[in-house]
């Protein structure tokens, strides 16, 4: 009951004119950006955000999610027409999309895509609504040290997750750390790590890194690439791009598996979209009766992924909102904007924020349903997307940066700052160092460390406090056993084998 | 040049430089744990895990060299666009940003001249007309 009204609210929030409006903008840029091979969503939330400031936080944060779900519909289309990837939660769409298109069928591929995106994104929408309270209600029972224990295990799943040199991804988010901690120690007021700079003493503002390494290190990473693919055409008329009756009696299975496979992957920090398409496309293989024919075009393999990589959206708010955990750079952005909003996402989020909770969950709905609409028959547009010039794109990514960054704060060190964020996320790129273990290290980094020093201060500077307390010490023995992981010879050749596929 | 290598090296010493910044500060007091409780950890931390980064890269002598000849054309753009940071002051946002698309367009990406041109100063004026004019944004 309390779900259902809160949802009603929702509704009525969602609805109004402005944030109807905010969620259309937000789906049709998610959607822009997805077709774009090398601009994700998390560059382009980093650099929308300074201009959100402006914003009602409600329509504000419709349209940021809007744009990271929708770049999931997008994503599928280059995939598709072109074996590009829009963003990596697509790669494993190219395996049977692309080959359905060099059949003719790229119609039935994108409907496909879209149809199982609509449906598993749905599926999510559901599951936030569903979990995210009552697990914001168990989350009230921790203190210092399972916040602590949460948000370590948090960062070892995504070191674990982030690429195959452990060793690089925890170094990326040890460096995360390390920038969240250049400013004025709130407990002692020490400056730490200025520099003698003065503009460093309020620390480094995490839209500067995020839209530095994202943004600015993309297009460093893409200048070296000049030729562009060449595109497969899309069928015209929306008949031909409608899949048949037996099409959608065939992904029957796919549609769930994607929505259940994606969700939970979704729960796990560090897993994120781009596992979750690929254990929902190997699980679809693996139930097949025909699982010799995928790779070769069918269209189950097609609408798993795609159904999984939407469904993971849903799971990846949860821990978001609820426990003020992301999961991926996407999630982190997200997180680092509600709370330049002045929110702070937590166990209390939901209670205390209800309109946003319950407006957002209800925008989620709006949002998809207007993907599907968008995307079937508009898919013809959106490839255009795909002519256009790069060195037109470039110079506005570029601009766009700098005056984000500028507007946030008015001070050129910010800009000059961006500029060193934007050589550091490029030679992470070039070096293979993963970028979301940074991130993720430089929003927590914070919130760590206060969790650890306050459970110190709880136990008189004992340690055992960590370990005493069931939950935390749970949580910190898996996050142990996670970072221990290449020690044992086995299970690190599983996890490498897993990245590697 | 052995990219591990080299970037071990340099993270050992951002590490060195975090553990010699919090030995200065206090590590635990009366209240509890100092501002240089946890970095002195993380830093500890970043010079084991770069030097066995190090050490992995001259065991298996690694193979993977740093693409200098690739790498050139994003350094180029990076210094172009410092440039265009350091010109901000000097002679407005606009026109440094314009050079700045305009080398982009005709020296990265090679297009002739005029094209450059008319993207530089389109996408210019519709930046000056989409922030400072619409939302009110400053520009720098």
């Amino acid at each position: 009951m309390e779900v259902f009204s809160g949802l009603m609210h929702g509704f009525a929030v969602a609805l109004q004119p402005a944030n109807l409006l905010w969620c259309f903008v937000g789906v049709f840029l998610g959607t822009v950006i997805g077709v774009m091979p090398g601009l994700g969503p998390p560059a382009t939330i980093a650099m929308l955000l300074p201009l959100t400031m402006m914003m009602n936080p409600a329509g504000a944060i419709i349209m940021l999610a809007g744009i990271y779900y929708g770049a999931k519909y997008g994503g599928s289309t280059t995939s598709i027409l072109i074996n590009v990837p829009g963003e990596s939660a697509s790669v494993v769409t190219c395996l049977d999309g692309y080959q359905m298109a060099r059949k003719g069928r790229a119609g039935a591929a994108l409907g496909i895509a879209a149809i199982a995106s609509f449906i598993a994104g749905t599926v999510g929408v559901v599951g936030i609504m569903l979990i995210a309270p009552p697990l914001a209600r168990m989350a009230l029972a921790f203190s210092s040290p399972e916040y602590f224990a949460l948000m370590a295990l948090g960062l070892a799943m995504v070191v674990l997750l982030a690429g195959r040199s452990m060793v690089k991804a925890l170094l990326a988010m040890l460096v995360g750390l390390w920038l969240a901690g250049i400013g004025t120690d709130l407990f002692s007021q020490t400056s730490r790590f200025t520099f003698g700079q003065l503009e460093l003493l309020s620390g480094i503002d995490f839209v500067v890194v995020a839209i530095g390494v994202f943004a600015i290190g993309e297009v460093l990473g893409n200048m070296q690439m000049r030729e562009a693919a060449e595109a497969l055409p899309v069928p015209k008329g929306l008949r031909n791009l409608l899949p048949t009756l037996q099409d959608l009696k065939d992904c029957r299975f796919a549609f769930a598996n994607g929505s259940i496979v994606g969700f939970l992957i979704g729960v796990l920090p560090g897993a994120g979209s781009t596992i979750a398409s690929f254990i929902s496309y190997g699980l679809e293989k693996a139930v097949s009766r025909r699982p010799q024919e995928f790779g070769t075009g069918v269209i189950e393999g097609v609408a798993a992924p795609e159904g999984a990589n939407n469904s993971e959206t849903g799971g990846a708010l949860v821990p978001m909102l609820t426990l003020g955990i992301p999961g991926s750079s996407t999630t982190a952005v997200l997180l680092a904007a509600l709370v330049l909003w002045g929110f702070k996402p937590g166990p209390l989020f939901i209670s205390e924020n209800a309109n946003l909770f319950w407006g957002l969950v209800a925008s989620m709905y709006i949002g998809n349903l207007m993907l599907l609409i968008l995307n079937i028959p508009l898919v013809p547009l959106f490839a255009q997307v795909l002519r256009a010039p790069v060195y037109v794109l470039y110079p506005i990514i570029i601009g766009i940066s700098i005056v984000g960054v500028y507007s946030t704060s008015g001070s050129l060190f910010d800009v000059w700052l961006l500029a060193g964020f934007g050589l550091l996320g490029y030679f992470m790129r070039k070096l293979d160092y993963p970028t979301a273990p940074l991130i993720l290290g430089l929003v927590l980094g914070g919130p760590l460390e206060r969790a650890l020093r306050q459970s110190l201060m709880m136990s008189d500077g004992h340690l055992s406090i960590l370990v005493s307390r069931p939950v935390s010490a749970v949580m910190l023995s898996l996050a142990l056993l996670i970072l221990l992981m290449p020690m044992f010879g086995k299970l690190n050749t599983w996890r490498l084998r897993a990245l590697e596929k | 040049m052995k990219a591990d290598f080299w970037s071990g090296l340099a993270l050992g010493a951002l590490g060195a430089y975090i553990i010699a910044q919090a030995w200065g500060w206090e590590y635990l007091g009366a209240d509890g744990p100092g501002p240089g409780f946890f970095p002195l950890w993380y830093g500890i931390a970043i010079v084991a895990l770069s030097l066995g980064l190090v050490a992995s890269s001259l065991r298996r002598g690694e193979t993977q060299a740093i693409d200098w000849t690739g790498a050139s054309r994003a350094f180029t753009t990076w210094l172009a666009l410092a440039l265009a940071v350091a010109a901000f002051k000097l002679v407005s946002f606009h026109v440094a940003f314009a050079a700045l698309t305009f080398f982009i367009v005709a020296v990265m990406y090679r297009r002739p001249l005029l094209v450059a041109a008319t993207v530089a100063v389109a996408t210019t004026a519709a930046f000056y007309v989409v922030f400072p004019l619409a939302l009110g944004v400053n520009l720098p």
